[in-house]
């Protein structure tokens, strides 16, 4: 799909440049946008290196562990289906501390182990269970603490104050949260109420 | 709503400080620790290259041909009853196919409208909020061959429109319309 859009955006762009007369802008825009993009990263490479730096002192220190102990009794409401002390509890409030303090990278391999878990729980089966569209839900729903690539963006483009957003930010990502939440509920319940007729 | 941006100000240096004195307590070699993990984020920003002057240049040449305007346009009478600008319509399209496209999308929005412009904003919130859905649901599922997704891509979608509506109105309750 990605392929079709890249494709698809660059050839109307260039088309449209024909019709309209504006091959010209076309021209600068190519090599302005590359390096734009590469003034972009090393934007990026600055807040990255610190914010990765500092997330490694709270992993390390076992702070990020503490604070999943206590998100725990909460996560627990959420998959009433997961045996207390299940493995795959303890992989999906690691892959959700990860994702909440923008650790992306360390967030994939704990959030596929979590599904492997999800999966022994469901019988082996190849289609999803109730605990993975949840989990699902909430992970698409990204709940962020910091957004550091935002951030780094705005700083770029000289903000008067880059990190405003922040609080915004995290009142728009936990309102997607509970919506997936109640959304996801909703849908379970219209499962359970078909399948008993 | 002054007090929100305070919060957000404060938030970050607060959250060094609790993770440095946290660190010392626990008495961990703070400095080499923080070199240590920082070396990753050189990695990540080199590998992100590729992909974003891939989405910069494509979203560039489509936006200085005219056509960007030439689509938004059509959309512009409708949101306006709605105080929405058209211009965040491709982003908020965007956003959960791909990852590096929304990134583009909203870097491009951002240095065309400014950071501290209603859009710029509006864009940077929508960006922060959301994840690519498609993304997800495929590198999870994806990973232990689960093939019937069932309602999770549905709920994934619709998840998404509520942080749509919800940035939209975060951002104008904060900042004001313009």
């Amino acid at each position: 799909m990605i392929n079709y859009i890249w494709v698809g955006m660059t050839l109307i762009g260039v088309i449209f440049a024909m019709v309209n007369g504006t091959m010209d802008a076309v021209n600068e825009a190519l090599f302005k946008g590359a390096k734009e993009a590469v003034t972009l990263c090393f934007g990026l490479m600055s807040i990255l290196v610190f914010w990765l730096g500092l997330m490694k002192i709270a992993q390390d220190s076992g702070l990020l562990d503490k604070l999943s102990a206590l998100f725990r009794p909460f996560i627990r409401l959420l998959f009433p289906e997961i045996p207390a002390n299940h493995p795959a509890m303890g992989y999906i409030l690691s892959n959700m501390m990860a994702n909440f303090f923008g650790l992306g990278n360390a967030a994939t391999p704990l959030g596929i182990k979590a599904m492997e878990q999800l999966k022994i729980l469901n019988g082996g089966k190849d289609s999803a269970s109730r605990s993975m569209i949840t989990f699902l839900a909430i992970n698409t729903s990204s709940i962020t603490l910091v957004p550091t690539t935002v951030i780094a963006i705005r700083m770029t483009y000289d903000s008067a104050s880059p990190t405003d957003i922040v609080f915004p930010t995290i009142i728009a990502t936990a309102i997607s949260a509970v919506g997936a939440i109640l959304i996801d509920r909703y849908f379970h319940r219209k499962r359970v109420r078909n399948g008993r007729r | 709503m002054y007090w929100m941006t305070v919060i957000s100000i404060w938030m970050i240096p607060f959250l060094i400080c609790s993770i440095l004195l946290y660190g010392t307590y626990k008495k961990i070699p703070t400095y080499e620790t923080f070199v240590e993990g920082g070396k990753e984020g050189i990695q990540m920003s080199f590998s992100i290259i590729p992909y974003l002057v891939g989405m910069l240049v494509a979203i560039s040449v489509f936006r200085a041909s005219g056509a960007l305007e030439f689509f938004v346009q059509f959309l512009r009478p409708l949101l306006e009853l709605l105080h929405v600008p058209a211009e965040i319509v491709p982003l908020a399209i965007i956003r959960p196919i791909s990852g590096t496209a929304a990134l583009g999308m909203t870097s491009d929005l951002i240095s065309v409208y400014g950071p501290d412009s209603f859009i710029g904003r509006l864009a940077a919130t929508i960006q922060g909020s959301t994840d690519t859905t498609f993304y997800v649901l495929t590198v999870y599922f994806g990973a232990v061959g689960i093939k019937k997704m069932g309602d999770a891509l549905k709920v994934g979608l619709l998840a998404d429109l509520v942080g749509l509506v919800a940035a939209i109105v975060v951002v104008t309750l904060v900042f004001g319309v313009k």
